[in-house]
This record gives C-alpha cells, structure tokens and sequence, in this order.
C-alpha cells in the first residue's frame, strides 16, 4: 500500500491518500485485538458446551476478517453511494426482522435470531449503520429545505425501527436506536426547549422499560440494592478485575473464562482486565474513545451537514455499544447484555459494525466539497 | 434574465446562509456530543483504575465465600428419652466423575469395579460415558475405598464431603425413626416429619422413647409372633399422665441402615398406620359413657336372656348365662347383649360424643407423618351404635386405643399421645369422664386380670388391670373366622396408674398350650404381663406384694361364677368343636346374604367365654394343693403343661 504514489490517480491511489488512515488504524487495532481476545476467552466456552475447542476462535476470526472486507469496500463509496446503501441496508434489515418476528427462534425469552440454511442472523445489528445514514440525510434535508417533513420522517422511521425491536424484544438496541436519533436531532438544531423534553421522554422510557420488562426491573433491582451485590456473572467479571491487577494474570492465566457463560460474548472485557490487565484495558477503551473523536472531529470539519450527521450517527452506535459494555462489566450501569464491538465474539454484530465503519470511512475521505484540510 | 439570475443568487445566498448556520449550529453540538461520550470513557477508566489497582472492593468478599452452597452441614442426632443415640450422621466420602475428563472409560470402569463390590464393570462404563458433565460413582465410601481410589489416580474423579446417616440399634425403633434417602432427606417417620428441624436447628430431637422398654417390648411381642405364628404384631406403652409413648413396635419391621433390603409389608407401621377392628377392649369406652352420663350405675345392669334382634341379624352372647348380668358382670363375661342394650341407653349422639373426646374419631395426634385415620360408619344407625359398643364397625389404630383407654385410667383426663420427650411431669390434657368414672372403670379392668379373661396378665405386685378384644379380620368376602386380631390392653398400677401397655397379634394360630385357642386372652394377655414384669423395674416401678385394690362385686361373682362351674355340664371337646362349625358355617351364609343386601352386618366375635372357661377347666384340673402364693400367670402355665 506504501508503494502508492501521492500522484497515482487510480481508485485505489485515491482512496488511500484521501481516507482518514489514522481512523483506519485503530479499527484494524481493535479488529486484531478482537482476534487476539476471541483466542484467550472462547475456548474453555466452547469446550464447556462441547464444541471444539477453537469453534468460537475461528468463527469469530472469520468474521472480523469479512468485516474488515466489507468495511474497506464500503469505504469506497462517496456519500451518495453510502446514502443509497444504507436506504437499502436499512430496507432489508426491516423486513428480515419482520420475517424474524414470525418465524424467529426464541432464545431466553427473546426472539432475535433467524435461522437461514446452517446460519443464524441477527437482522436487528443490520438495522442500526442504516437507521443512522437515513435519519441522517432525512434530518439534514429537512434543516436545509423547509418544505421537506425530514424530522417527521425521521421520527416515523424511528418509531418503525424501535417498535419493531421492542417485539423482540430487544430494550437495549432499542436503547441504541433512541440514542441515534436523539443525538442526530439534537446535532441538528434541536432548540433546547425540546431537548429537554426528549431527555425526559427518555427518562420516562427507560421507567417504562423498568416497569414494562421483568428482567429489566430485576437487573436494575439488582444494581441499585447496595447489599444484594451483583448477579452470578457481574460478580464473577468484578472478581476478575481484581484478580488482574495491573498487568493481568497472564494470556491464559484467567479463570473467569471458565466459570462465566458469557465470557467470549458480553463479558469478553472481563477476561481483558484478568488475563492482560489494566494496561490492556486502558489501550482498548483508549482506541474505541479514539476512533469515535477522530471521527467526530473528521465530521466536525465537513462542509456537507449530511455527513456530520450521519457520521455522528454512527459512532454514536459505536461509542455507545462499547461504553455499555464495559461499564455494565464494571458495574457502573445495570447489565445490558450489549456487544463490544469487533471484541465480543458475534458474526451479525462484528460485520455489521463493519459495514457501519466503512461508511465512517467513506464519508470522512477527505473531498474537494468536504474541506479538504488534510 | 437578469432577474431570474438573481433571483437564483439570492436564493443561492440564502441557502448558502441556513447551510452555514446549521453547520455552525452542527458542530458545536457535535463538540458536545464529543466532549459528553469522551467523559464517559474517562468515567470507565476511572472504574477499570478503581477496581484492579485500587482494589476497591464493592463488596466484602468474605461475605460471598460465607455463602457457598453445597458445603454439608451435619444432620442432627436423634436420641430417647435418656439421651441414648438413635439416629446420627457419619462424615463420609463420595465419589463423583466428570465423564468429559476421563481420559480411558474402559481402563478406569475395570479399576473401579475391583474397588466398589456393587459397582458392576458395565454399569460404571455407562456412567463414565455418559453425556452429563456429573454423575455420582459411589456413595458414602469406606475409607479403605477412598484410600484405593485415591491410589489409582484416576483423573475426572472427584471425592465429595457427604454424610451418611447411621442407626446404631438397627431396626430396634425403626417405624418410629423412619429413615432417609441417600441424600440425606427424611422421607418416613421422625426423620421426615422433624426434616426441617433435624437440618437446620443443629440441636438433637428427644423422643419420648425409653429404648430399654422399647427393647422389652420388641422383645416380647417377637416372642409371640413367633410362637402363635402370626403375620404381625404391634404394641405401645405409653405413659398416660403426659401422653408420651415409651415405646413403640410394630412388627415386622427393617433395619434403616440397609433400606435397600425393606419390604412394603415391613415399611407398615401397624401401630400408627393400621387401623383395626378392635372387638371387645371397647366395652370399657360403652361402660366408661354408660357410668359417666349417669345411664347406668355399677349396681345396674341388663338383661341379656335373649339375643337382640334387628332386620334379619342378631346379637347374641357365645356363652349366654341367660340371664339378668350387672355391668361388672357384663365386662366380665364380655357380654354383646349387655354393651349394646347400654350403647342403646346412651344414645347415638352421647357415644359419638364420648368417642370423640376419646380421640378415636380423628386421627391421632402423632408426630408421624404416617398416622393412619380411623374408619367410622358413615350413617351412624342404632345398628352401629350397637356393634360399635362392642368394638365392631368401627377400626381405629393402636395408638388411639391407647391414648383413649389412657384417658379411661388416669382420672379421666384425655391426653394427646406424643413422641417428644415432655418437661412437664403432667401433660396438658382435657377433662373427658369425671374422676370418679374413671375409678370405675379402674375396678373394672382390675376385675378382669384378677378373675376374669385377663387373667394371664396379671404380674403379682404390680396390680394390672386391662381387657383382652379379639376380633375377626375383614376382609373382602365377609369377615374371616380364622384370621383375628387378639389384643389385650393393660395398666398398671391399678391403684394409680401410669403406663398403658397394648399388644396387639395379627392372626395369631393358636397352639397345644393354648387349647388351639388364639384368642386375645390366650395369646396377647401373657405378652402384656411379661412385658409389665420386665418394664416396671426399669421405669421405676417397685412392687408392692401387699397392695390390694378392691373390684366391685367379687365375691358375688366368684361365688356364682363357681356355680356355674360346677352345674355346666362338662362336654366334650369333639362335639363343641362341630357345634363351632356349624355355628361358622350359618355365619358364613349370614355374610353372603349381608353382601348381597348391602347390610351391616353383625358378628358374633367374642370367643372369650370359652376361654374363660378352659382356663378355669385347666385350673381345676392343676394340682389345687400347688403353692397358693404363686402368681396366677405361672399356676395356669404350669398347669397347662
């Protein structure tokens, strides 16, 4: 790649010169962290449920590999393309997840999964990268055109999304989706008036989730009961940490790995705090806090009010799936059961998100209409 | 042209005005946004740095590792009444495997049943591969096993801490002591319906048992199954002023340390469980109510010159004097026609009032969870006022006849029988005949060791009192007239009582010492005085050899009772026998028609007259010179050999 010439003209030569190569760095980091971290917290999972042993491993290696695939093609892309993909994306996630609803597999009360010839697909992470390019472009022609119902296009299509996670149901994509389109609305010029009512609309949805969802009402009953302590897997994740200390116990070293159901899935973290330490910890959290600022930034000096939106949309996803993640593995939020991305093992949310990045990428390239101060 | 280019411009200008606004507007709240998400990843880190450096412990791990489930905490013992152990628990070892972590199914299954006898090759093979991750091997190791199992370093085996419960005197209380399953759980007797307590509370469970007793009374009552050959046997004694049972057996039993071995005929505990028609032991309730309700008085009594007929049935006396008999007279004899002309005077309502306060219409208040509930009539028809009167068409258990004839003796206080040792020295009880009716029937029940059908259980010193009930065992067909149940329930000292002592023979066959008798008097009586001579000692009861206790109308009745003796014409045994045969096969027939009708029917059951008077034909035929000091027991024993 080091060979392109400055002055090549080809769509490769272009598109390595004018994408945000910082930005691309620390998500291969995190994707090949992702693949280091599958190998240390799957197996004993895998072995416990009598597979093989590197079932997991490999699968997830697969998967990060592909989306890593997908995210570079999709980068590709200029803005109209993404718009155009997302449309589609978004088409399609919307009618999987109906066809899920009716012909889904129930898992733990939940039916997300849809069984389609030896694979199992989760459509609602599919959903997500769309939802946000859409809402982005539908609120951006609304603040730039007047006579174009975007907000309220938005929120239909917000509504639409939501209501469908909430069959599942599914409170924390839900939870998600709600943040995207907030955040996007406020980014957009929401006045502060209505700020403060969609804040307290979230507030009152979130006591509905409480009231509305047994598990949600136990889980936070939990965590705000100061004696009663965690649940079995929160407890077991907080051991962990101490365990690991700074520097951890050592790549293999970690026993929470085998006493946690969960341990290469939502609670892969835990297994990062015990084997590699904090030090391991603060570089993850530190690449996942840099790719959402560097993109941020990237947004902050387009030019084109769509691209700041939908970029803000999707990280948005991205910050907020790892920062639930690792804050319900430390026990500062109730649990949530939320993927880190490209870390947690999970074949429908790691190439999804790198579907979500590549249009990250795509849309902060740096354009002659986009600032061009790179 | 102009204008419309203009126009365009200002449009333009406009658009190019909202754009930057909103951009302006967009990234200052993008800035927000930033700084807002940037603070919560500081936040998290600020916890990851709090959790692995600083060590903050949200919560005291101590406290967790106080709560590990599965740690065995220890059974609680049960002991007797002297704090003998009946039951305690052993720590043992068990093994368990993990057949995903042994390596060779094959070699480990062949070492393993070298080690374990009753684990078969094949059977551990199917357990070590088997698809679970857990699966016992073997529970309650030896520690020769654990140590061999150790020695062959197996890998995917694991030893456990366990228990295992252990009855150090064998089956010697086992109906009450019940047992427990291989984990520990009680699931029969004091070790189920105390399960609770014996797991958590840490403190033992007195009983009320006496095990010397316990030991006597199993003792003997296996002596007499023995000898009158019966399928079963049961017995209580029970101390009648507090309602604690000092012992209790019920025959066949088990041993509970090898449950495995256990029949369902012996898990039957025939003392709690069983109800049975008892016969003529219930004459003392019917006299008890009769004096008590102020029908009749000793002095009175009823004419039973002829049987008493109703519908198609009869109640008649075997051995009929044919004649006016006071109540005394009426125990005496153990007259049918006499307790149910009485149960008539009663009334209905009075005697299902008066058993009732008895305990014998509800199940008794033992702390078993095997207590059997009594059988009663579902019409109460005068005909069953009349047969109950005399022990039929009714069954209840033994413990309920004895917590009842306790209440009889002890001053007329009914006290729920218990099986917990008890602080007070007088149970709490309530009043159900008045204390002078109980003195009554006190001498009436001595009457009946001293000269009448209880005679074998009389234990010189010692004053017994009781009644001997036979009854002949129902079964689908109509009441059987071999299969019995002879019973006698005694008491003693008469004077002041404090023991019931009921033994009770299921279908006992009489023998040559009995005169082919297996009646209560021949074959339950002689138990229950062994068994007052044996326990008396040891509950600490000294003898007193000039104690007397005065029964009604003695010499009357001896006097007329030699009479009779004398102007009875002595028949032969043959011809009597063929009589009882044919009286047999008229009652036969008497069943049929009853089943087919639908009808109580009512039976003759009493064969004690007879005995009465072999006993006495035994008697005179001793050597009348023998040592008039002797007990009466041994005079007749030694009489008949």
């Amino acid at each position: 790649m080091t060979a392109l010439a400055r002055t090549d003209t080809s769509i490769v030569g272009r598109w390595w010169w004018t994408v945000d190569r910082w930005l691309l760095v620390a998500v291969v980091s995190i994707a090949m962290a992702g693949v280091i971290l599958s190998l240390a917290a799957s197996p004993p999972v895998a072995e416990r449920i009598g597979l093989d042993k590197f079932h997991f491993a490999r699968r997830q290696i697969v998967f990060i590999a592909m989306a890593l695939m997908v995210m570079v093609c999709v980068s590709f892309l200029g803005p109209r393309g993404v718009r155009r993909i997302a449309a589609l994306s978004t088409l399609a996630a919307l009618i999987l997840m109906t066809v899920t609803l009716f012909a889904g597999n129930e898992i733990k009360g939940a039916t997300r999964w849809l069984h389609v010839g030896g694979f199992s697909l989760q459509a609602s992470e599919f959903v997500k990268p769309g939802f946000a390019v859409l809402a982005a472009w539908l609120f951006a022609s609304r603040r730039l055109n007047d006579q174009f119902p975007g907000y309220a296009l938005a929120s239909g299509l917000y509504i639409i999304v939501a209501g469908l996670l909430l069959l599942q149901p599914d409170v924390g994509m839900t939870l998600v989706i709600s943040s995207i389109w907030a955040v996007q609305f406020f980014i957009v010029g929401l006045p502060w008036i209505l700020v403060a009512g969609i804040a307290s609309l979230f507030a009152a949805g979130s006591a509905a989730a409480y009231f509305a969802f047994d598990h949600v009402r136990l889980r936070v009953d939990r965590f705000l009961d100061p004696d009663g302590g965690q649940g079995y897997q929160v407890g077991r994740a907080l051991d962990a940490f101490r365990n690991g200390g700074w520097a951890g116990r050592g790549p293999g070293e970690g026993r929470v790995k085998e006493v946690l159901p969960d341990a290469h899935a939502d609670f892969i973290f835990a297994v990062v705090g015990e084997e590699f330490g904090l030090i391991a910890c603060i570089i993850i959290l530190g690449l996942f806090c840099f790719v959402v600022l560097r993109g941020f930034n990237n947004a902050a000096k387009d030019q084109d009010l769509f691209v700041l939106l939908a970029v803000a949309g999707l990280l948005t996803q991205f910050a907020l799936q790892a920062l639930i993640n690792m804050a319900s593995t430390v026990n500062l939020m109730p649990p949530k059961g939320m993927t880190l991305p490209f870390i947690s093992y999970g074949g429908s949310s790691t190439l999804a998100l790198g579907f979500g990045l590549g249009m990250v990428l795509a849309l902060t390239r740096s354009r002659p209409s986009s600032g061009g101060m790179r | 042209m102009t204008m419309t280019a203009h126009r365009t411009v200002a449009r333009r200008r406009q658009i190019e005005g909202v754009r930057k606004q909103a951009l302006d507007t967009g990234r200052s709240r993008l800035l927000l946004t930033g700084v807002i998400l940037a603070v919560a990843f500081a936040g998290v880190a600020g916890r990851l740095v709090d959790l692995t450096v600083l060590g903050n412990t949200y919560e005291p791990r101590m406290a967790k590792a106080a709560t590990v489930p599965g740690a065995v905490s220890g059974r609680a013992n049960i002991l007797d009444r002297n704090g003998i152990i009946l039951a305690t628990s052993l720590p043992t070892v068990s093994l368990s495997a993990d057949p995903a972590m042994v390596l060779d199914a094959d070699e480990a299954a062949a070492k393993l049943a070298l080690v374990f006898g009753g684990l078969g090759r094949d059977d551990a093979l199917l357990k070590l591969r088997g698809p679970g991750r857990f699966v016992w091997l073997a529970r309650n190791l030896t520690p020769g096993q654990h140590q061999e199992v150790i020695r062959l370093g197996i890998p995917g085996l694991s030893f456990h801490r366990d228990e295992r419960r252990v009855y150090p005197h064998g089956a010697l209380a086992s109906h009450v002591l019940g047992l427990t399953d291989v984990d520990g759980r009680g699931i029969a007797g004091i070790e189920n319906r105390f399960d609770q307590v014996l797991r958590t509370a840490g403190a033992p469970v007195r009983l009320s048992l006496d095990l010397r007793v316990q030991s006597v009374l199993r003792e003997e009552l296996m002596t007499a199954m023995k000898e009158y050959k019966a399928i079963g046997a049961t017995g209580l004694v029970m101390s009648v002023e507090t309602g604690e049972v000092t012992a209790m057996v019920s025959l066949p039993d088990f041993n509970p340390n090898k449950p495995g071995r256990m029949t369902d005929v012996a898990a039957f505990n025939r003392a709690a469980t069983g109800v049975y028609e008892m016969g003529s032991t219930f004459k003392l309730f019917t006299v008890a109510m009769a004096l008590d309700s102020g029908t009749v008085s000793l002095k009175g009594g009823y004419d039973a010159s002829e049987p008493i007929r109703i519908g198609r049935f009869s109640i008649r006396d075997y051995h009929a004097k044919n004649r006016w008999l006071s109540v005394p007279e009426i125990i005496l004899h153990s007259s049918n026609i006499g307790a149910a002309k009485m149960a008539i005077d009663v009334g209905t309502e009075m005697q299902q009032r008066y058993l009732g306060r008895f305990g014998l219409l509800k199940p008794a208040g033992l702390e078993l969870p095997e207590v059997g509930a009594p059988l009663t009539p579902n019409v109460w028809r005068p005909v069953n006022t009349m047969t109950i009167s005399f022990g039929h068409g009714i069954s209840v258990s033994p413990v309920q006849l004895a917590a009842g004839i306790g209440s009889l003796v002890n001053g007329g206080i009914y006290r729920s029988p218990t099986l917990l040792k008890q602080q007070r020295a007088k149970g709490p009880g309530r009043r159900v005949i008045s204390a002078a009716t109980s003195e009554k029937v006190r001498r009436l029940m001595r009457l009946v060791v001293s000269k009448g059908t209880g005679r074998k259980a009389n234990v010189r010193g010692y004053l017994v009192g009781g009644k001997t009930g036979t009854a002949e065992k129902s079964s689908r067909r109509g009441y059987s007239k071999s299969a019995k149940i002879s019973s006698f329930i005694g008491t003693f000292p008469m004077n002041a009582p404090k023991y019931v002592v009921l033994a009770l023979l299921d279908e006992p066959v009489g023998n040559k010492r009995t005169f082919n008798y297996a009646t209560g008097g021949w074959v339950a009586a002689p138990t229950v005085g062994r068994i007052i001579q044996r326990m008396a000692p040891m509950v600490g009861i000294a003898p007193d050899l000039e104690a007397t206790y005065e029964t009604p109308m003695i010499r009357a009745l001896e006097k007329k009772t030699r009479k009779a003796n004398l102007v009875r014409p002595k028949q032969p045994k043959k011809r009597m026998q063929t009589r009882a045969q044919n009286r047999n096969q008229k009652r036969t027939w008497a069943n049929s028609v009853s089943k087919a009708v639908g009808r109580y029917q009512v039976r003759q059951t009493d064969m004690e007259e007879r005995i009465v008077l072999n006993a006495r034909h035994a008697l005179t035929r001793a050597v009348a010179a023998k040592n008039a000091q002797k007990p009466l027991v041994s005079t007749a024993l030694t009489a008949l050999e």
